[in-house]
């Protein structure tokens, strides 16, 4: 019997984690978070700061709203899950500041704006004001390794391709450093994210025609 | 009005309902979570606060040694920095003063301030005003002065370029310059941090036997040490430095300060 609780929630765990990252994208699919996904992703060092910066805090902003979810009146609701998300942010760019200096200069205020960051906010309401803790922080982690998975798509895409280099280490040598690879400026500045999430967008509905939504 | 009557009959309902929706459950939550919230927040700020002023002074220091050529990839920051010594000029008068808590000067404040800044006339570096007291860095060897770091900003195409140049003993020949913060388009006027392009800067001459600001950058190839070859694709970048240059090296800059600073030891 015990056993059998075991096999399911062991399912279903690996479900809340894994659904997110092909079948649920919170950016690719329900096109969330996307803001982000533009600025940081031009270096992949940052772009990795991010994601763990905002699996971290979807995770536990989830168990902690979890947690209270049944003293939450649901008229303050929204405003609870924002308080706890934007407390949880501060701290992290708090550390990132205290720890981590460089990387947070360059991503400056886009810590700050996790907390406008719709996958914490929605994960929050959709997510844990129904389910327990535990589920909750592993859907959190999910959401975040989806988030996480474009976010590296797009950085690899970008820093390779605009600066020549993966992580600050240099692939391609480029013109301006005595080398052969002429840059792609465009890469580098926000909108080329625009592009490749949609071509990300775009290979993923091919190959899982389930996520086309109906036209009407 | 619907709206209304929901909410007195809830109100009146209170000990059916759930408890969660009571007026007093309510607003303690609100109470409790707040207090909870910002408890965790100010405290993580006060524990981590010396951690972070140390980072950020560390980060301003190594920007100091870049640009006086003195940061070599294993040298100690502090241990480099113990040479260098932090001064305080009158822009106007170009005489040192002392600063009441040298530790906390930002000089970016006091060019807001009313009374500690004045409002550029001819503002070529776009930058409004500027503070009356500037903080200058001179490196050192036995009294002499090898090196002298001055701190320069102005605008350039979108953001305001904030950095540091430095100038030999002879008070003409760059030494080298560093842009520690700059918005400008990454791979054109985001060049300005490019090393390889910085590097073009070292043993120019950045004023004339005058002392007068006397370096262009130009498009063609440079012909004599008073030409360097500007960013190509950053005209407006490029505009904004050379207007940088110029006026923080005038008379209304650092001008009255050169003319005056003696190399050779006490000052």
């Amino acid at each position: 019997m015990a056993n059998k609780t075991m096999a399911i929630n062991k399912q279903e765990l690996k479900a809340v984690i894994l659904k997110p990252i092909l079948d649920n994208n919170p950016i690719a699919l329900q096109v969330l978070g996307v803001c982000s996904a533009l600025a940081v992703t031009s270096k992949l060092e940052t772009a990795l700061v991010m994601c763990l910066a905002l699996t971290l805090v979807t995770a536990c902003s989830n168990m902690l709203i979890s947690l209270i979810r049944k003293q939450i009146p649901s008229s303050i609701r929204i405003i609870v899950q924002m308080t706890v998300i934007a407390s949880l942010v501060i701290v992290v760019d708090q550390l990132l500041k205290a720890y981590a200096f460089g990387t947070s200069k360059q991503m400056s205020v886009f810590v700050g704006l996790i907390i406008t960051n719709c996958i914490v906010m929605g994960r929050a309401e959709a997510y844990a004001m129904k389910n327990g803790p535990i589920m909750s922080f592993f859907d959190g982690i999910g959401n975040g390794l989806g988030y996480s998975a474009i976010l590296i798509v797009v950085a690899v895409i970008r820093e390779l391709f605009g600066s020549g280099s993966i992580l600050g280490f240099t692939i391609l040598h480029p013109i301006q450093d005595g080398g052969w690879y002429q840059t792609n400026g465009l890469l580098l500045l926000p909108p080329s994210a625009f592009f490749i999430i949609g071509l990300f967008i775009w290979a993923l509905r091919t190959w899982k025609p389930e996520q086309v939504e109906e036209s009407n | 009005m619907s709206a209304n009557t929901d909410n007195l009959n809830s109100d009146n309902s209170n000990s059916e309902k759930p408890n969660s929706e009571s007026f007093l459950k309510t607003i303690t939550v609100a109470v409790v979570l707040c207090l909870v919230c910002s408890v965790i927040v100010s405290s993580a700020a006060v524990l981590l606060k010396d951690k972070q002023l140390a980072n950020a002074s560390l980060d301003k220091k190594k920007n100091i040694l870049v640009v006086a050529n003195l940061l070599t990839k294993d040298s100690d920051i502090e241990e480099a920095f113990a040479n260098i010594e932090q001064k305080f000029i009158d822009l106007k008068s170009g005489r040192f003063v002392s600063v009441s808590n040298p530790e906390s000067f930002d000089q970016r404040k006091l060019a807001k301030e009313e009374e500690t800044s004045v409002e550029i006339k001819n503002d070529l570096a776009r930058i409004g005003r500027r503070s009356k007291i500037a903080s200058v860095y001179l490196v050192k060897d036995n009294d002499q002065i090898q090196t002298i770091i001055l701190p320069i900003h102005g605008k350039g195409l979108f953001s305001t370029l904030y950095g540091f140049i430095a100038l030999k003993a002879d008070k003409q020949s760059i030494v080298g310059l560093k842009f520690y913060e700059q918005g400008e388009t990454p791979g054109l006027g985001g060049e300005v941090e490019n090393p390889r392009w910085l590097a073009l800067w070292a043993d120019k001459k950045l004023l004339d036997d005058n002392g007068k600001p006397a370096l262009r950058l130009v498009k063609s190839i440079p012909k004599n040490e008073f030409e360097v070859d500007a960013l190509s694709g950053a005209t407006m970048t490029t505009r904004g430095l050379q207007n940088m240059l110029d006026y923080w090296l005038s008379e209304d800059g650092f001008g009255p300060f050169l003319a005056q600073l003696n190399v050779k030891g006490g000052a």
